[in-house]
């Protein structure tokens, strides 16, 4: 077993992908002989050919509107968005089309499609590439959206997307592409999207979060001192309500954590089900420590932004102190 | 020579059976055979018949918004006819000659303007109409890049109106079924208006057809009117494509002659005498003038295929309206191929509120 990044737990499960199944094939923007702008393709051009490995023109919707057809035509396509930024020209061939194409089909067509993207803010990076979009794509019914917060998820996880019969938007978290390594089974394994992990068990509070802020989330937790349950979502749709509905019942106080802006975030639709299935555990308010609803600044301010292990400590304390 | 020419060529135009009935023998002759010919025709006359019937089922309130194929049926019942069973076709919504000919049930089509999805599960290689303007190129080039893939030798041919060609997936498609090599066969049924927009606004350099050029590609202009024609640009972009990997851009020059939609009136923007004019280079008035100048076809004939449409089209009509109604479990249960805990409670419950998705669904 080796000690990898995340990024480098990407590369491995897109490589074993590659190798178990001719269906697979990436495709995406400077994702051959450069091995992708993070290198989460780095050696793969060389190892599967220009076939298996293609450079597109660079074009997001024709990426994702070409990947639909692949699909539809029986590959298991692996497009790279370059970053969350620039998902945007691809957001119609997504929602009108691969989110659709099961239901609107009876299933006749299917689109067994994975679409990485790195997500998120922290790396000191231009305009545009640094934003949280999850609750877009979740709000969109037909797509799931999946993204890990270790290397160990992350190859794992991505297995699971690439084998899962309809379409994912996979969100890689680049803050946390290098930022630790962890052990990561050589063999291949899956882990399951829809299901939540608890990161940490505690019984005094419910801490709920995502993708790189688990980082931000455990520092905290451990700087209070307190019995903190930590949820990572994994999935962000279809999420875990399970899970969480449980440890919440468990603790009766709850904290929702997420890079992205508040208002008709993530957040808001976990509060919304933490009070329909937790009403009479509660003992304080749910609260939220998120991206303000504001742009995303240069990076000058982005850590005054994202929510860090001092905010969120203060929520902790005054949701303790209800 | 400071100044050179980089680059110059020319857009051909095809044509074999002019609307004056001119046919070019030398491209024209053994094309087709004759009794093909016949059953295109026969074809055509029972697709005229069915938009007919489709009108009048809108007028009278049996079916929802529908629109009229009237004028553009060579162009799609040509490019089926010159392709294989093992080709995709990828169709916008006035392709239904074509899309008959390869198979799939009218019935179809109707429940699809019906507002029934199940109108969309056609057991061939032809993917569902394409609501959204210009997006299925893209779809069209990535199931052309899977069989290229597989190496199974099949192509995709993609249908599309003037007015898509202003959208930017429509750009993207051509890029990258040019530069990735992609065996695509793009068809612009250039039919003269996109809803009340004329194809000036959409494009205006002397054709549509340079477009392809731009991208490097083969493009040629065909009269979309002609079958003959349309036979022969398809043919000769399929085996482009099966051979060398290469795209070809067809502009097919027609005409809608019925409004774009039930929901629209044509003469808010356009004069009759145009209309009139294209009238007169129908492609199925022009087919039976052929095929009766050959012996190949009578009055009694057409007498006794309009009998027959109308009872074909009648057996059709029955069946979309007969069908069972989907049920409301239809509407969750094709969301995933599993569904997920929240989407379960609410197709169980057909409930939202959260005190009504109860185990046994009591509740608010």
């Amino acid at each position: 077993m080796a000690q990898l990044t995340l990024v480098q737990a990407i590369n491995l499960a897109l490589a074993q992908e590659l190798e178990k199944d001719d269906r697979v094939l990436l495709l995406g923007e400077d994702i051959g002989a450069n091995g992708g702008v993070f290198r989460a393709t780095e050696g793969l051009h060389e190892r599967f050919g220009g076939d298996r490995v293609v450079d597109t023109p660079l074009a997001e919707s024709g990426i994702i509107g070409t990947a639909i057809g692949l699909a539809m035509g029986g590959l298991r396509p692996v497009p790279e968005i370059q970053f969350e930024g620039f998902l945007g020209p691809a957001y119609d061939q997504i929602c009108t089309h691969a989110a659709r194409i099961r239901s609107r089909t009876r299933a006749g067509l299917t689109v067994p499609l994975t679409i990485r993207v790195p997500v998120g803010g922290g790396i000191h990076a231009p305009e545009l590439h640094s934003d949280s979009p999850e609750a877009i794509y979740s709000h969109n019914p037909g797509m799931k959206v999946v993204m890990p917060s270790s290397p160990y998820d992350a190859k794992g996880l991505l297995i699971s997307a690439i084998r899962d019969p309809d379409p994912v938007i996979f969100f890689e978290p680049k803050r946390i592409y290098r930022a630790f390594r962890e052990e990561v089974p050589e063999e291949e394994y899956t882990i399951p999207i829809g299901k939540a992990r608890v990161a940490r068990e505690g019984n005094d509070m419910t801490m709920v979060s995502w993708g790189a802020t688990l980082v931000q989330c455990m520092n905290a937790i451990e700087a209070s001192g307190q019995d903190i349950e930590l949820i990572d979502l994994r999935t962000i749709n279809p999420f875990d309500m399970e899970t969480v509905a449980k440890s919440v019942q468990k603790t009766g106080r709850a904290i929702i954590v997420h890079e992205a802006p508040m208002t008709c975030g993530i957040g808001a639709e976990l509060s919304a089900r933490i009070m329909e299935q937790c009403f009479l555990h509660l003992e304080a308010p749910v609260q939220r420590v998120t991206g303000f609803d504001t742009l995303m600044p240069y990076y000058k301010l982005e850590l005054e932004y994202l929510p860090d292990a001092e905010r969120i400590g203060k929520a902790i304390a005054e949701t303790a102190a209800y | 020579m400071p100044v050179d020419c980089a680059f110059q060529t020319t857009i051909e135009r095809v044509s074999i059976l002019d609307e004056h009935g001119v046919f070019d023998e030398s491209l024209g002759e053994g094309l087709i055979p004759d009794a093909d010919v016949v059953k295109l025709y026969r074809h055509m006359t029972m697709c005229r018949h069915f938009d007919q019937i489709a009108f009048k089922l809108q007028r009278s309130g049996r079916m929802g918004t529908y629109p009229e194929n009237r004028g553009q049926e060579a162009t799609s019942l040509g490019a089926a006819y010159a392709l294989e069973d093992s080709d995709w076709l990828v169709t916008c919504y006035r392709e239904n000659a074509g899309l008959f000919w390869r198979g799939v049930d009218p019935e179809k089509i109707l429940l699809h303007w019906m507002g029934d999805e199940r109108g969309n599960n056609i057991p061939v290689k032809a993917t569902p109409l394409a609501i959204p303007i210009g997006t299925q190129m893209l779809h069209a080039a990535g199931l052309a890049w899977a069989s290229k893939y597989r190496g199974d030798g099949g192509i995709a041919c993609t249908f599309f109106g003037d007015g898509a060609t202003s959208e930017g997936d429509f750009h993207e498609a051509m890029n990258f079924s040019a530069n990735l090599d992609l065996p695509v066969v793009f068809v612009c049924q250039n039919n003269s208006w996109a809803i009340s927009v004329p194809t000036r606004i959409q494009c205006s350099a002397p054709t549509i057809a340079q477009r392809g050029l731009a991208y490097g590609m083969h493009s040629v202009q065909v009269d979309g009117n002609d079958i003959f024609a349309m036979v022969k640009v398809v043919r000769d972009a399929a085996e482009r494509a099966r051979r060398d990997n290469r795209p070809t851009f067809i502009e097919a020059v027609t005409y809608r002659l019925g409004d774009h939609t039930t929901a629209d009136d044509a003469r808010r923007y356009r004069d009759e005498a145009e209309v009139e004019a294209w009238v007169g280079r129908d492609p199925m008035i022009r087919l039976r003038n052929w095929l009766e100048h050959r012996d190949l076809w009578d009055e009694s004939q057409e007498h006794a295929q309009q009998l027959e449409n109308e009872a074909t089209v009648s057996a059709i009509v029955k069946r979309a309206e007969g069908i069972e109604p989907p049920t409301t479990d239809d509407i969750f249960k094709w969301m995933y191929a599993d569904i997920p805990a929240s989407i379960d409670a609410q197709r169980r419950t057909l409930r939202t509120s959260s005190l009504g998705q109860g185990i046994d669904g009591s509740g608010s």
